[in-house]
């Protein structure tokens, strides 16, 4: 079997699942996942017409679960965006110019790192209150560390090969050596960072939302699904049980993503010919 | 006489290393006092052993390490009065090391365009010719130009990197141990290359070396370096034929030389090791290793003085003819 083969294949295919759905919830929905209320058919457990069942407001939450993967995979992939956006830009300048700027950023790093970043994006909910946009800010602000870290130890190793030398002796500016020189040559392992994050971040999600401070009712994300489901968990458990599922799978497929990427993205592998 | 191109005043680099707490600071001084010129259109050969500060020395003169001391200029001005991107059309380097020295990244092509554009080039149709011009001076075919490093032969790489230090047509290119990373039967392709290259374009070299064969085949003149100093300079004919200092007389012997046509003198050889440069020996810094050592050695360091003009060596015993 090829390097990262099973767990690319399974983690890219549960992932494109995810994201099939999310895209064409509309199409593949039963009904509205707001409006679809009808109380004639509360709590209904899966069957033929409504597969997953039917929540207190008589709601499919087949299509429920549709329309809120649109939501948890958004949070997953804006917030992972910033936290990369803001972890590479810090670890990158950090790593490659040293001194001062080196030893605020590492400090704030690890500043970061002692505060569980849940408890952190709790404290920015609570400030900016519940919503999508400070849903998708709190957890694009509160886990960039990894992969500043990670950036700047790559930009270390990589700072005192000939090439980056060779490049400032040819008169490169600095900017230009680390987008163009050094960027391009650490980009693996922050895919890897980046995907493995993602399924953290839609855990987050569903925490914050079960919490009651993420997505607000009755608009469906998984996390906010759970948190409604709660009460009922003894006699409706499917209530709980499918937008379960569906996390779990997601983030498992992510995870075997992240994998499958960090084997083919390493460096001993690319000397494929192009 | 020309104008010097480089001119090396009481250079300098030290660096501190340790700890205030694991034994203390000290000072390490990887260059002590060198004084060099090199003028355009020559080759200046600069050996030593490993750890003697040739590299550091070399990454000095390119600016990418402030001196502690002393001056460099180019051109007869100053480095640090001198525009980044004018020092970088003056002096380039091609690196000892041809996998670490090329981004895995690039293309050929645009690591040879990507200078030109910084430095002003803009016009699409002349950097294709330049770089197509490049490409073929230093033997490689056009359709090398869209293939990525690790696509080639380590000969074939060190090419591609001597194509980006002159694709900005310098006057002066420091080579740091061009070959040394190289197999055996490719050493001569590439030392012959740059000797072209150097008729060509009227190059001026510093050839950065441990081994003296390398240096003997190209060099007009000769610098010998120990722990951080020159102890001899001149002429080819000089070193390689009046030695004045040990040291050199020592590397000459070690010149492989399978045929036995000159004989070696058993006291020409150097014992032991280079000394460390955190804790440099009293007096000459060679002593230990000397086979000439007198007391005198010990207690005084040994100034670089002239025996003829433009040969100078750093000995006791300078006047005494190996």
């Amino acid at each position: 079997m090829r390097k990262g083969g099973l767990s690319l294949w399974v983690g890219g295919g549960l992932v494109a699942l995810a994201l099939a759905v999310a895209i064409f919830a509309p199409l593949i929905a039963l009904t509205d996942p707001v409006m679809g209320a009808n109380l004639m058919n509360a709590e209904i457990p899966p069957g033929l017409e409504f597969p997953f069942g039917t929540d207190a407001q008589g709601r499919d939450i087949y299509s429920r679960i549709c329309y809120g993967a649109r939501i948890s995979l958004t949070v997953g992939i804006v917030s992972q965006i910033l936290n990369s956006l803001i972890g590479v830009t810090l670890g990158l300048t950090a790593g490659y110019w040293g001194g001062l700027w080196d030893d605020l950023v590492s400090g704030l790093t690890n500043l970061m790192l002692a505060i569980p970043s849940l408890i952190f994006a709790l404290a920015i909910m609570a400030i900016l209150g519940p919503g999508l946009v400070s849903l998708l800010i709190a957890l694009g602000l509160t886990s960039w560390s990894y992969s500043c870290r990670i950036a700047r130890a790559q930009v270390l190793s990589l700072k005192s090969q000939g090439y980056i030398q060779a490049a400032r002796i040819l008169g490169y500016g600095d900017l230009r050596i680390m987008f163009t020189q050094v960027l391009p040559n650490i980009l693996g392992p922050l895919i890897v960072i980046a995907t493995l994050g993602m399924g953290g971040a839609i855990l987050a999600e569903a925490a914050l939302s079960f919490l009651g401070l993420g997505i607000r009712p009755p608009f469906p994300s998984w996390g906010s699904m759970l948190s409604e489901a709660r009460d009922q968990i003894n006699t409706a458990p499917w209530l709980s049980v499918f937008p379960g599922l569906a996390i779990f799978l997601t983030v498992l497929g992510l995870n075997l993503l992240g994998d499958g990427l960090r084997d083919i993205l390493d460096p001993q592998s690319t000397t494929r010919r192009t | 006489m020309a104008e010097s191109l480089l001119q090396l005043d009481d250079l300098a680099v030290h660096f501190k290393v340790g700890s205030t707490f694991a034994g203390g600071i000290h000072t390490l001084k990887a260059v002590d006092g060198v004084t060099i010129d090199v003028k355009p259109g020559e080759c200046l050969g600069l050996v030593g052993e490993s750890g003697c500060g040739k590299s550091t020395l070399a990454l000095a003169i390119m600016g990418l390490i402030p001196p502690t001391r002393g001056h460099v200029a180019l051109d007869g001005r100053d480095l640090s009065e001198r525009e980044r991107l004018e020092t970088a059309r003056t002096v380039q380097m091609v690196f000892q090391d041809p996998y670490a020295s090329l981004n895995p990244r690039q293309t050929v092509r645009r690591t040879l365009a990507d200078p030109l554009r910084i430095h002003g080039v803009t016009d699409k149709a002349e950097v294709e010719a330049r770089v197509a011009d490049m490409l073929a001076r230093v033997g490689l075919r056009p359709e090398h130009a869209d293939r990525y490093p690790h696509e080639f032969s380590g000969g074939q790489r060190q090419r591609i990197g001597i194509a980006r230090a002159l694709i900005l047509k310098p006057k002066l290119v420091i080579c740091d141990e061009p070959v040394s990373a190289l197999d055996v039967s490719i050493r001569a392709q590439i030392i012959n290359l740059l000797l072209e290259l150097k008729d060509e374009l009227g190059l001026a070299y510093i050839m950065i070396s441990h081994d003296l064969g390398v240096v003997e085949h190209v060099s007009d003149r000769v610098a010998v370096m120990y722990l951080g100093r020159i102890v001899e300079q001149g002429g080819w004919q000089e070193i390689f034929e009046d030695p004045r200092h040990p040291y050199t007389r020592a590397l000459i012997a070690a010149i492989p030389d399978p045929f036995q046509r000159a004989a070696v003198p058993a006291r020409a050889k150097a014992k032991g090791e280079i000394a460390s440069a955190l804790a440099p020996p009293p007096g000459c810094h060679f002593h230990p290793r000397c086979p000439l050592k007198a007391d005198i050695c010990v207690s005084q360091d040994p100034p670089l003085e002239a025996i003829a003009a433009g040969h100078r060596a750093a000995c006791h015993f300078r006047d005494r003819s190996g």
